[in-house]
């Protein structure tokens, strides 16, 4: 395939994930719709303005344009963008918010977001997250979680770190302690707002390994500027080893 | 002549005055606001040259622009230039003024709720002027005031935001209600519905929006101000814990409540800041192309159109926040089908042009640009409409290019077009031309060094809101640099201003003289006779085929 | 002072007069005022988790009184109205008045809910219902406060209009009127949302 040069000129950070690509591709024709719209009406616009100028021009004609083919330029952006809402948008958002992978199959991970952090919590080797409780949150245990529940003593924290395997799909269970904040992944094509009350799931499949930033997109405080977390897509390997050094600092006392 | 007089009288001549001073003054305080929040953004932490000492050292100690302050910054100029500045401007100012004399009405229908309209609003404007000084400062949250941050904001400049906006809201249901009665009862004889200069249906359709919407967001101060003073908890759910710690509310609130009180007035608003700037666009744009609007009732029926969707869009904004498939596409198919009326208006006006004779007056400069810069900013709504392409861009920097295209270099430029083409009717003097032609052209070119590199800044993922301009974030730093030209094109943007500035008040005293009908124009405002007015004709008869004129007033008997 | 057109005469081809359109369109606008907080009701106790007993909260007793007084204020309304417009200003000045008194009766009762309420520790912290409860018949009993403060005009200083302008001051008294009876209105969805459902 020829590749959309479109993707070039808009400049979106890398495409790290498997919907990325329908993202883009979406964001690419829509932008190519824009261009043309835009680049038509600017040459007719140009053109009208030195042609009709009053010097070119004395007398204005009282009925002015005849015919009626701007209704076709109507008609036509009207079915570009209904092809666009029904064979492009709804799919993907529908995928993205329908066909969730099942978990067994998947990276869960819960993400707490407070001012100005993110909280990640893995449920750790039992696959079960513990309990919490906000009267435990506490500076040592942002999460408030109950370490004495059985489920929750092999569970893993960290703090703006969230770890994934490549190739895998990813779930998040995203919520927030406080503030309206937004979840924002730039590689993954990924945003979801965190909305203290109103729990959500959000799912991506990262396809490439690397280094990069959550964001925080929504205005949350002060801090807003610098809730920055960091994510890191890497290998089966090498997650699975990133687990086991986290599990010992567990251990630790 | 005792000037305090003016502050009372029931004319709405002198109050559409009175609303447009009061309006380009609040314009001029959010530029200032807006000016150091440029500042911020380009040379983030840096001390702020000059008026450091005016900041207050507990907003920017030493000149230093503190995070809290950013945010009073950001909040307040979206609030001032959206309601107490650009809305006031065409709404309040341009329509009281002209929509009577449009018409051939004696004066608006009910004066003195006319004038208690503008002293609501004038009182909402000292409300959240007088905010500025509480400690605390003003409020923080953004214009859109989301809980539950809003509500647990500490101080009093929220509390003071929400008492600004009752009285804000206020002022619009009178002045709103005032103009559709105005419209519908006082039309001059002969002037049936399709005689209307489409400047007077851009009215009516954004005083139906007022009315209609803005209640919403009376109803959600009203609920703020309980959580805020009372303690209840209607925008805050149960299991907060706020800095560590527990909040002790009762809870079972609801966070997204607010957004979509907030939102059920957003969208339509953002139309009454576009509605009026069409209006004024079409009169310049008639009257110097000499010839009839193309399609005028097609542009009837679409402001109609847009009108009534906008009360159907309003989740666009909260695509984000969670929602399935069949809410997100019925809000994608509405935002798309919105689109589409205003492509028709654009398109309408753009072909107008088509077989004019066009004259390049100050006015109509700033008229033309209207339509590309709305254009961009239009189109670039195209992709934000999309749920799927609006994961990426919400909440970027893309949406405040999209949005300032329309406000700006969009409303604006049609706002100063109109202060450009009426001044000779209200003052009987011209504006000058040279001052008015550097004006447009100076302003034109900062306006899109600004707000072009948004888009740029956006798709690389560059958020909004942020202190340092992203400075922050690894992904912001290949598109940072163009942070240092849009801000020294802000500031150049204020230096042109200067000459608009004086420009309008020279004029005032030392203008050009003209008669009462300098543009020859065709509308019913330009009729300073006093016989009692009637109506013969359609709004634009220019060049009427074997006229002996090139235009031919509404109120001229047709020829036996 | 131009004088305007159809303040009290109706215009032909719309039918109307200005302050009778006006109010209509002010009332549209209180629909929407009210359809929000409504609105905001339905969500809130639709999310909820539990919510109390609605009836055994509230005095339903007392609402019921409020309501009757308040349906029989609409009434004397109209009876004010029609004295005005039968030109019997003594018949008019009875019913105004005994409207005023029903609205003043209405804030009365109110209160004694709301220090029973307060009395009691019930506040709008407490939860949500309460806070909802506390809310809307707050913003209605500034409506029914408004009301009176227009109804005490008409009957005080604005009569002095019955002499000189018969025919406008009656066009107020139906207009303060249809006012009144929305506010009447929305006590009548408010009762059964916030009392017995
Ligand atoms: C005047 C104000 C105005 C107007 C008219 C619009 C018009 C539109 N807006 Fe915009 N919008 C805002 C002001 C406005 N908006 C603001 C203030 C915000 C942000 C609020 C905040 O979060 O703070 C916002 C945010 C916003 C969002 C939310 C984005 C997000 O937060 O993620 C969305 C999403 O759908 C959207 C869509 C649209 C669409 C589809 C239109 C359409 O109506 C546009 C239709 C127009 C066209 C399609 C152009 C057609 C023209 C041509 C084809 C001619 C070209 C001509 C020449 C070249 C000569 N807008
Ligand atoms: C109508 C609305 C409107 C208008 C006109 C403007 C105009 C401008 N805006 Fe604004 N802006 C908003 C509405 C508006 N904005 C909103 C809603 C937000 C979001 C806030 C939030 O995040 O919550 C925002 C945010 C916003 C930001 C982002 C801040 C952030 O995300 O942190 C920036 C950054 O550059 C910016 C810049 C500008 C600039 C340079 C102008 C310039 O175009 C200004 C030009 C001004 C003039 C040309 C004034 C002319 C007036 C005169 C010359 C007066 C003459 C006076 C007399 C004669 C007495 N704006
Ligand atoms: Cu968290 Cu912004
Ligand atoms: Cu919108």
């Amino acid at each position: 395939m020829i590749p959309d040069p479109m993707l070039e000129w808009l400049g979106l950070p890398v495409a790290g994930s498997a919907h990325a690509a329908d993202v883009d591709r979406v964001m690419a024709l829509v932008h190519w719709l824009m261009l043309v719209l835009f680049v038509g009406w600017s040459l007719f616009f140009a053109y009208v303005l030195v042609r009709f100028r009053r010097k070119a021009h004395p007398a204005a004609s009282h009925h002015g344009l005849r015919g009626r083919w701007s209704s076709w330029i109507e008609g036509g952006v009207l079915a570009a963008e209904v092809v666009l809402l029904a064979f492009f948008s709804i799919p993907v958002w529908s995928s993205r918010v329908d066909a969730f992978p099942s978990e067994r199959a998947s990276t869960v991970v819960r993400v707490v977001a407070e001012q100005f952090a993110w909280n990640v919590h893995y449920p750790g080797p039992d696959g079960r997250f513990g309990r919490t409780d906000i009267t435990l949150i506490g500076p040592a245990n942002p999460l408030g979680l109950d370490r004495s529940d059985p489920a929750a003593r092999d569970d893993i924290t960290t703090i703006n770190q969230l770890n994934v395997p490549v190739n895998r799909p990813v779930i998040v269970h995203l919520s927030s302690k406080d503030m309206v904040h937004s979840f924002t992944l730039p590689q993954m094509r990924v945003k979801q707002d965190a909305i203290p009350g109103v729990p959500q799931p959000v799912w991506f499949t990262p396809t490439e390994t690397g280094e990069w930033e959550i964001a925080c997109s929504q205005l949350c405080g002060l801090g807003h500027y610098r809730m920055r977390g960091f994510y890191a897509v890497q290998r089966q390997a090498d997650f699975d080893a990133w687990l086991v050094s986290e599990a010992a600092l567990l251990a630790e006392p | 002549m005792a000037p305090l007089k003016y502050l009372y009288s029931t004319d709405h001549k002198v109050i559409g005055l009175l609303y447009g001073f009061t309006s380009l003054c609040f314009l001029l305080v959010g530029f200032v606001l807006v000016i150091v929040i440029r500042w911020q953004l380009a040379f983030p932490g840096q001390p702020v040259p000059y008026v450091a000492g005016l900041l207050g050292a507990a907003n920017a100690p030493g000149g230093i622009v503190l995070p809290e302050f950013y945010n009073q910054l950001g909040a307040m100029h979206g609030t001032i230039m959206v309601f107490l500045g650009v809305v006031p401007l065409a709404v309040g100012a341009f329509g009281n003024y002209l929509v009577p004399l449009q018409i051939g009405a004696p004066d608006m229908a009910f004066p003195r709720l006319n004038l208690a309209s503008y002293w609501f609003y004038a009182a909402g404007g000292a409300i959240m002027l007088a905010s500025f000084f509480l400690p605390g400062g003003a409020a923080n949250n953004g214009w859109t005031s989301y809980a539950p941050l809003s509500d647990l904001a500490p101080g009093h400049g929220q509390t003071f935001w929400l008492l600004g906006m009752l009285f804000i809201i206020f002022s619009s249901l009178l002045g709103a209600l005032n103009f559709i009665t105005t419209i519908v009862q006082l039309r001059a004889p002969g002037l049936t519905w399709f005689r209307l200069p489409f400047f007077v249906w851009a009215q009516f359709v954004t005083a139906f929006l007022l009315l209609l919407a803005f209640p919403a967001l009376q109803a959600a101060a009203l609920l703020q101000g309980m959580d805020r003073l009372a303690g209840s908890s209607f925008f805050l759910p149960s299991g907060l814990a706020v800095s560590g710690q527990a909040l002790d509310v009762a809870g079972g609130g609801n966070a997204l409540l607010w957004q979509h009180l907030f939102w059920f007035l957003g969208h339509p608003e953002v139309y009454v800041l576009i509605l009026p700037a069409m209006g004024i666009a079409a009169e310049v744009i008639a009257n110097n192309t000499r010839k009839p609007l193309w399609g005028y009732r097609v542009m009837v029926y679409s402001v109609f159109v847009l009108g009534f969707l906008s009360f159907v869009v309003w989740a666009h904004h909260m695509f984000l926040t969670g929602m399935g498939t069949a809410i997100s596409a019925f809000f994608q198919t509405t935002t798309m089908i919105i689109s589409i009326p205003s492509v028709v208006i654009l398109s309408s006006l753009i072909l107008s042009l088509y077989g004019g004779s066009i004259r390049f007056t100050t006015p109509m400069l700033f008229a033309l640009a209207f339509l590309p810069m709305f254009g961009i900013g239009g189109l670039t709504g195209l992709p934000l409409g999309l749920a799927t392409t609006d994961i990426p861009l919400h909440d970027t920097n893309y949406v405040v290019g999209h949005f300032h295209y329309l406000v700006a270099p969009g409303t604006i430029f049609a706002l100063f077009a109109g202060i450009y083409h009426w001044f000779p009717r209200i003052t009987g003097r011209m504006m000058n031309d040279v001052l008015g032609r550097i004006h447009f052209a100076g302003s034109l070119i900062c306006m899109n060094v600004i707000f072009l590199p948004m888009f740029v800044q956006g798709l690389a993922g560059v958020n909004r809101r942020l202190w340092d301009g992203g400075a922050e974030y690894a992904h912001a730093q290949g598109v940072l640099h163009f942070n240092v030209p849009m801000s020294i094109a802000a500031f150049g943007l204020a230096f042109f201003q200067l000459f608009f500035i004086v420009n309008l008040f020279m004029s005032i005293r030392y203008g050009r003289r003209v008669d009462t009908n300098p543009w020859e124009a065709t509308t019913l405002e330009w009729n300073t006779g006093t016989a009692p007015v009637r109506v013969y004709r359609d709004p634009y008869d220019y060049s009427v085929p074997g006229a002996k004129a090139d235009f031919t007033p509404q109120y001229e008997r047709a020829e036996a | 002072m131009h004088t305007l057109p159809y303040t009290t005469e109706i215009r032909p081809d719309t039918g109307l007069t200005n302050p009778k359109l006006g109010i209509w369109l002010f009332l549209a606008s209180e629909v929407m005022l009210f359809g929000s907080l409504f609105s905001a009701y339905a969500l809130l106790r639709s999310g909820a988790a539990s919510w109390p007993d609605q009836s055994a909260v509230l005095s339903v007793p007392l609402a019921t009184l409020n309501t009757v007084i308040l349906i029989s204020s609409s009434v004397t309304m109209v009876l004010a109205w029609s004295g005005a417009r039968a030109g019997r200003m003594d018949r008019f000045r009875i019913y105004m008045g005994l409207t005023l008194l029903c609205g003043a009766g209405f804030l009365a009762v109110k209160a004694v809910e709301y220090g029973d309420k307060f009395a009691h520790g019930l506040l709008p912290s407490t939860d949500n219902f309460l806070a909802l409860y506390f809310t809307m018949t707050g913003v209605h009993a500034v409506h029914v406060l408004a009301g009176m403060v227009v109804n005490a005009f008409l009957l005080g200083p604005g009569a002095r209009m019955w002499r000189s302008e018969p025919e406008r001051f009656t066009n107020r008294v139906e207009v303060a009127g249809i006012y009144w009876h929305f506010v009447d209105v929305v006590w009548i969805f408010l009762f059964p949302v916030l009392y017995l459902l």
